[in-house]
């Protein structure tokens, strides 16, 4: 269950996406999100659509592993279309018993499914091309302006790669917990709600004791090898951008073009 | 209680391009008291094997018989089979959740539906049996040293009274002092308690010196299957497969090679004096 969740996950694979420069793949996730809200009419999603789908194909991740990931956040999806359709007020289509269905609820709903699902497959191709490490070195790069005003960049960005790298670590600790607990008798799966809730104690605190060990581990370890923050710390792959850089900052302006032109026109 | 393992088969993450053959066709029959040592390098697959022998994993295909019935059928008391198929995993140590260690050896037999006064008259025991004082009982676990930790998790398992015990590198990140006790209390243990012993390892001279019948996995397959004298034998293939042979059958291979009249068939220390002995006497 818990392997499905392929959000934030790392499609290793070898394609143009993939070795775009990670600042521009951060941009572009910024501006196709950003696409998605300037937009307000239904003909306006077509070059979304089509630049999504442009995407997805020069990134070489099948389809149905990002389908994989919306699975987790699918009742999300149904919860807020089921919400839009039946709580917009405006002109009555259909109506039974206490539900009445709106057309601009239609509208609303219509809207939101098409925005949640490209948010979320948007920001997914993101992850799903960039190896943690190259996706917080290029936060770490593309926010450096900040430092000027005493942001902690460098140290925001190191918090960042930890907790991304954790998260297969301790779901695999879940995993082992879970069944050496299986194999002293412990049940997971039934019961009641107040039973499970009181079965997850045997999973939880070795699950949190480990975690406290690891992280205290890692802290020793970076200190073992002098790590003191960013000041002077230089990268073995500092980024540089490419020519295929430079297309990919070129196309994205041309996107964010055609969308803004297609709000004023359609308007 | 017999556990016979019919050509079972385990692939992790079938249908997905992460899929990997871990159990190959595999056919064992394990008869009771026995004490058997399951070798094989890392990623061999014993670790994955012996989360079959009690139902945690399910087979791909094949199946796992114990007394006559499949432990895969819908319906099969699969907790019930986890109180006599007792597995420690590796680093059990890293399972303990209680407050105090008592209560902590109390979860197994309690999680089998016993009454309050059995659970704790077999923590006790166990507690008694890995060597635990009752000075420690109503410490918190976690206060413990890394030897007693693993002692009292082993514990936990024990208490659930399993006719068969599997341990899963038992003595891994153990000092040598550490190692040898565990292996004699896990002897002692046999001979009380009479149940089956498998102990899963890739240390040579564990195996050699305590288990009477080795199962040496490789690449997902049984290689040997047989006696420790008998597999011993088999030191070239062994080699290949990243394992070798205990240090003293290596000395004596050596030894026969630098021209001693040795027998190479010798694989504990005790042995190999007499048989050192014999030939330079003659």
């Amino acid at each position: 269950m818990l392997r499905d969740i392929t959000l934030g996950q790392y499609y290793p694979t070898d394609s143009v996406i993939h070795r775009l420069d990670p600042r521009v793949k951060l941009m572009g996730t910024l501006v196709f999100l950003t696409s998605l809200f300037i937009t307000k009419s239904f003909y306006g999603y077509i070059p979304a659509i089509l630049f999504l789908f442009i995407v997805i194909k020069l990134s070489k991740v099948p389809f149905s592993f990002m389908v994989r990931g919306m699975k987790a956040i699918a009742f999300l999806l149904v919860f807020s279309v089921v919400l839009n359709l039946f709580l917009t007020q405006g002109e009555v289509i259909y109506e039974f018993w206490k539900f009445k269905i709106t057309k601009e609820g239609i509208y609303t709903a219509g809207f939101m499914a098409i925005r949640l699902s490209f948010l979320i497959i948007g920001s997914s191709i993101m992850t799903l091309t960039t190896t943690p490490n190259n996706l917080t070195d290029g936060l770490e790069k593309g926010l450096g302006f900040l430092k000027i005003i005493h942001v902690p960049v460098h140290e925001i960005s190191m918090m960042m790669s930890i907790a991304l790298r954790f998260i297969p670590i301790l779901m695999e600790e879940t995993d082992k917990i879970m069944k050496a607990q299986m194999a002293r008798g412990a049940d997971f799966e039934s019961g009641n709600m107040f039973k499970r809730v009181k079965s997850l104690v045997p999973l939880l605190v070795p699950l949190f004791v480990s975690a406290f060990r690891r992280a205290n581990d890692l802290a020793m370890a970076m200190e073992a090898r002098c790590y003191r923050g960013g000041e002077g710390r230089t990268k073995m792959k500092p980024l540089k951008y490419k020519k295929r850089d430079a297309i990919g900052y070129l196309v994205l302006a041309l996107y964010l073009g055609i969308i803004i032109a297609l709000r004023i026109i359609l308007k | 209680m017999s556990i016979i393992v019919n050509h079972l088969t385990y692939r992790y993450n079938p249908g997905t391009a992460m899929e990997s053959t871990a159990l190959d066709d595999i056919n064992l029959k394990i008869e009771d008291g026995e004490f058997i040592g399951l070798i094989g390098h890392t990623g061999s697959g014993k670790s994955t094997l012996v989360q079959q022998l009690n139902g945690i994993l399910k087979p791909t295909s094949g199946g796992v018989y114990v007394d006559g019935a499949d432990i895969s059928d819908d319906g099969y008391d699969l907790k019930k089979l986890r109180g006599e198929v007792g597995l420690v995993f590796q680093y059990p140590e890293h399972q303990l959740f209680e407050t105090d260690v008592f209560s902590d050896v109390c979860f197994g037999p309690k999680n089998l539906g016993l009454t309050k006064k059995e659970t704790e008259l077999r923590a006790y025991e166990a507690l008694k049996q890995v060597g635990i004082e009752d000075d420690y009982f109503y410490q918190s676990p976690f206060d413990l040293s890394g030897g007693q930790k693993r002692r009292v998790a082993i514990a936990g398992v024990l208490a659930m009274k399993p006719k068969v015990l599997i341990l899963d590198e038992p003595t891994a990140g153990l000092d040598p002092k550490g190692r040898d006790e565990l292996l004699e209390k896990l002897t002692t243990i046999r001979k009380d308690t009479g149940c089956t012993i498998i102990l899963v390892s890739h240390s040579m001279e564990d195996v050699a010196r305590y288990a009477d019948r080795i199962v040496v996995m490789h690449k997902g397959k049984i290689a040997f299957d047989d006696t420790p004298s008998e597999v011993f034998k088999h030191r070239d293939e062994l080699k290949e497969m990243g394992l070798g042979v205990p240090n003293i059958t290596e000395t004596m291979y050596e030894l026969k090679a630098a021209g001693f009249p040795v027998s190479t068939d010798i694989i504990t220390v005790d042995t190999a004096v007499s048989e050192i002995l014999r030939v330079m006497h003659r």
